[in-house]
């Protein structure tokens, strides 16, 4: 392991840890602008977060230890998740150890994980939020795998390195696959990181809550690990798209020195990204949760066609 | 062990086993010598087995002649490669089950222990025998023994009436497969009169023969393994029988018929049509599909797990397939990644679905249910037992670490390598089946999250429950030994690699060794590390670290006080456990998702009901369509045969009179 590859490795992860609260804050700020609300600022998950771990964990009595467990894995596989996806550079020592399918598989371990644990209480909503997440987990990652194959189908590969590397460097051409990939990919982020019109983060009402149906038990340091947790998953899921659709900018190992340039690229990437995340959601409904599956059935459909149109046009 | 060849080893397990089954016979009724003494010493016998197995993989087979059997027809034993790899399983798995089943079998109705003992030692060695024989006449005689010795254990609770269906069913359906399987040797000997194997190696068969006896193989092995649409004899055995023969029949004998259809299509054929595989992929796929959009909406949790067999084999002939179309173009390091995958998955599924079978038996002898919607948080009462079959669940639903993905990650894999295939058709199809995979992986979660939160998980949905005690100590150490298997084999996936390598170098010429040792034990890596690879170790350690470094942080940076209270009621007056999601509830988004694969009665309440209930039934589609229109055509012929039967001597003399005439007639023709 090289010492430049070391620091990439760390960078990524430390970058992943402080900057996801701020992607999460600044997505949320422009949701308020966009609603004509002033909103809190772009700090404020920092603060929550900061808050939350000063007050203490309110654990129902009857909880057993995957309840108290639960918190600190999801928040493990989040990182390791944002370590091996290649956000700044390609040079990850740690990112042959999971390649694009362990990478949903983390996802996956993640989320049966607090599906358990929302279980474990045995509260109507407890059960009720694993359910809907279990539900819409198993259409999304057949999904997102699928859009994880087109891409490797094209480089050949399915590391994520070696695909972003490759992506990269290709000449400039729009790949219809790519197309369709990236348009089930966007969908597929959407029902993950329980935005709009799939779930509502800001909402407590029974019919439509899903995330916060599942974590309707934890408090405290918990609730701020589960947090935080999810500002991870959501700035993973926009780095994998950006790295898929958008992988200019990403420093490489015979280059070092584009680190400094890859920060700000990615801080770039990342704001317009978030303001479009923010844009779709407010110009979006909530769907009913049966219309759910369907959504994510189109997508999942969208990222096979996008398999398939490589196929036809080698493209 | 003095220059002992590895055969011996094997049969002389045998050997042993068949007389614990005769000690057993002799020691009927008594209970502590038959569990305490012989189930211990018929497991210490599996390791035996696994160790000789261990030995003989790599290196020439070796053979044997018994003098058994008809005169003239001795039996051929033969233990190659393949073999020993099967055998492997048998003893690794089998090992932890006989633990198990020595604190498991209690006293009381059904059949004696003494006579469980003789069927379930019968049962072992006729699957080992299925592996060793080489010639027809042996292979069908271990076959036959083999389906009967299990169908005695499915019955051995013989007085309950669904037991005795359950029983028949499983017996016609495997004597159907059985002529399958008679008929594809028939066509295979090729008129030579000779059914070694031997000699139907060295057979060159006409296409058309070929994939005759492919076809019938296909058939009779199906039967077995439970391939759509022969399927439906699993999900009514597996409840039936006592949870170590469910554990048995769905870790071991099912891989018995993988065993064969593997044996069949690389061994003793060798025309290669690329529609064979072509419809095992397809068959496959239709199966696991089936069978885990089914385990999802499952109550009665051995129902479930038999639903989730059904996914696997499913799998595995998808993944058999695969290799079938990559070996019809003679690309053998492709062939070869298939078949890793294939025989990888067929040792992950034999450890992981061993230990949910035990797991449900402590279950059903600590609380008497095996209905879901009458269990419920059993992880307070029974920790051991929860926190194993949590093992268990995450490699059955294929999540990394654990052995599960190990699999599913290299058949994936496999899939995704194929635009090397010359057929532009097959290239567009196959990676468009990675995606239907990953769909029945990902359906695989949600049905053993649900298997796991509402068995172990919430609120207990019957007072009994509180009363339930952890599983008994042999009962532990056999659920530990599966339970040590499934994360060794996540982890460390490179070692079992290694032996496969031997076995696909001996089936089709090329194995993934090469790369595997040249990356490093560390990683996995099909072909090369830019191109896929995954580290289940630093995967772990990656996670691991992550959660100890946030633990540590949170406790030096802030403070470790927790408070214990009710659980929110959300402002109601008070919260039952029946406020939880049911069995029934968890599956409801599936059954609506999926609705046209099911053959659903609803009963649903008037207003005026008094006391009203709610009741749905799923049925499957197959048996309304398939099964139950056959056993009318049956019945309906049986009823004309019967006419001919009018009870009376002199019709009887009449019938023989008109033959003899016929006959007679025929004769001077």
């Amino acid at each position: 392991m090289s010492i430049s590859g070391f620091l990439s490795q760390l960078l990524a992860i430390v970058m992943a840890l402080f900057l996801a609260p701020l992607l999460m804050g600044w997505v949320n700020q422009w949701r308020c602008w966009l609603q004509n609300r002033s909103g809190p600022g772009v700090l404020q998950p920092y603060r929550m977060l900061h808050k939350l771990f000063h007050k203490e964990s309110v654990v129902a009595e009857h909880a057993s230890s995957l309840f108290r467990m639960a918190p600190y894995i999801v928040f493990g596989c989040m990182v390791l998740a944002c370590a091996i996806i290649p956000t700044l550079s390609t040079d990850l020592p740690l990112s042959p150890a999971a390649d694009a399918i362990a990478l949903v598989g983390l996802f996956a371990v993640a989320r049966v994980f607090i599906s358990l644990a929302a279980m474990d209480i045995g509260t109507a909503f407890g059960t009720l939020g694993a359910r809907r997440e279990m539900l819409i987990g198993f259409l999304a990652e057949p999904a997102l795998l699928s859009v994880l194959f087109t891409a490797s189908l094209i480089s050949n590969s399915t590391a994520l390195t070696s695909i972003v590397e490759y992506l990269a460097h290709k000449e400039f051409a729009i790949y219809p696959s790519l197309a369709f990939a990236g348009i089930a990919f966007t969908m597929v982020s959407f029902a993950e990181n329980a935005r709009v019109p799939v779930d509502n983060p800001a909402t407590h009402l029974e019919l439509t809550m899903i995330h916060e149906a599942l974590i309707l038990e934890y408090s405290g340091r918990h609730l701020a690990l589960i947090e935080w947790a999810s500002a991870l998953k959501l700035f993973a899921y926009s780095c994998m798209g950006l790295a898929l659709f958008f992988p200019w900018g990403i420093a490489e190992a015979e280059a070092p020195l584009a680190l400094i340039f890859a920060i700000p690229a990615l801080v770039f990437k990342l704001a317009i990204g978030g303001f479009l995340l923010a844009l779709i959601e407010t110009l979006s409904a909530k769907m009913r949760i049966f219309r759910v599956p369907e959504f994510l059935a189109s997508a999942f459909l969208l990222a096979v066609i996008g398999m398939l149109v490589h196929f036809l046009l080698g493209a | 062990m003095l220059n002992w060849l590895s055969i011996d080893v094997v049969l002389l397990v045998i050997t042993i086993w068949l007389g614990i089954g005769v000690a057993g016979v002799i020691a009927l009724r008594q209970f502590g010598f038959v569990a305490r003494v012989l189930f211990p010493l018929g497991g210490m016998c599996c390791l035996a087995l696994a160790w000789a197995a261990l030995q003989m993989i790599g290196s020439t087979p070796e053979t044997a002649v018994l003098p058994l059997g008809l005169p003239q027809l001795p039996f051929h034993l033969r233990l190659d490669s393949l073999a020993a790899f099967f055998l492997l399983v048998i003893g690794a798995v089998g090992a932890g089950i006989s633990i198990f089943a020595a604190g498991y079998f209690r006293k009381g109705a059904g059949t004696p222990p003494g006579l469980l003992c003789l069927e379930y030692h019968v049962f072992l060695a006729s699957m080992v025998l299925v592996i060793l024989a080489d010639d027809a006449y042996a292979f069908m005689v271990a076959w036959e023994t083999m389906a009967l010795s299990s169908f005695f254990l499915v019955t051995a609770n013989h007085k309950l009436p669904e037991v005795q269906e359950a029983g028949f069913l499983y017996l016609l359906i495997a004597h159907v497969g059985a002529i399958g399987i008679l008929l594809c040797f028939g066509v295979l000997q090729a008129n030579s009169g000779d059914y070694t194997f031997a000699n139907m190696r060295i057979q060159s068969l006409s296409p058309f023969w070929a994939s005759t006896a492919f076809i019938l193989a296909l058939f009779g092995f199906g039967a077995k393994a439970g391939m759509l649409p022969l399927h439906v004899w699993l999900p009514e055995a597996h409840p039936a029988a006592p949870s170590p023969v469910s554990a048995l029949m769905s870790g071991i004998m099912l891989k018995t018929a993988i065993y064969g259809l593997l044996r069949i299509s690389f061994d003793l054929l060798h025309v290669n049509v690329w529609w064979w595989g072509g419809l095992l992929l397809a068959l496959g796929l239709a199966t696991a599909l089936f069978g885990v959009v089914f385990a999802t909406v499952q109550t009665d949790m051995k129902r479930l797990l038999a639903y989730s067999s059904i996914e696997n084999i499913g799998l595995l002939l998808a993944g058999i397939g695969l290799a079938l179309i990559f070996h019809a173009y003679n690309m053998s390091a492709l062939t070869a990644l298939a078949l890793t995958a294939v025989l990888y998955h067929v040792v992950s599924h034999a450890f992981f679905k061993s230990l949910l079978f035990l797991g449900t038996g402590a279950v059903l002898h600590a609380t008497g249910e095996r209905n879901l919607g009458r269990l419920g948080g059993l992880i307070r009462y029974m920790p051991w037992v929860a926190w194993l079959m949590l093992i268990g669940v995450f490699a059955s639903s294929g999540l990394p670490p654990f052995s599960g993905f190990v699999s599913e990650w290299l058949l994936l894999q496999s899939f995704l390598f194929t635009p090397g295939l010359p057929d532009s058709f097959l290239n567009m199809f196959i990676p468009i089946v990675a995606a239907v995979i990953a769909l029945v992986a990902a359906l695989a979660g949600y049905a053993m999250v649900k298997f796991f939160g509402v068995i172990f998980l919430g609120q207990p949905r019957e007072e009994k429950l509180k009363e339930a005690h952890d599983a008994g100590l042999w009962e532990k150490i056999g659920m530990l030994w599966l339970a040590a298997w499934c994360i060794a084999l996540g982890l460390f996936p490179n070692f079992l690699i290694r032996l496969i390598d031997s076995v696909t170098v001996s089936l089709v010429g090329a194995g993934l060794g090469r790369h595997t040792t040249e990356s490093s034990w560390l990683f996995l890596a099909p072909s090369s590390i830019e191109r896929a690879s995954f580290a289940p170790l630093l995967f772990l350690l990656g996670v691991t670290i992550g959660c100890l470094v946030a633990f540590a942080l949170v406790r030096i940076l802030y403070h470790g006080r927790l408070r214990r209270t009710p659980p929110w009621d959300c402002g109601h007056p008070w919260q039952t456990a029946r406020m939880q999601d049911t069995a029934e509830g968890f599956g409801q988004p599936i059954r609506q998702i999926f609705e046209p694969f099911f053959r659903m009665k609803r009963h649903l309440p008037t207003p005026m009901d008094r006391n009203p209930s709610y009741k749905v039934e799923v049925g499957d589609h197959f048996w309304h369509w398939l099964y139950l229109p056959i056993a009318r055509l049956i019945e309906f012929l049986a009823g004309l045969v019967g006419r001919l039967q009018q009870g009376r001597i002199s019709i009887y003399l009449l019938y023989s009179f008109l033959t003899l005439l016929f006959m007679l007639f025929l004769v001077q023709r």
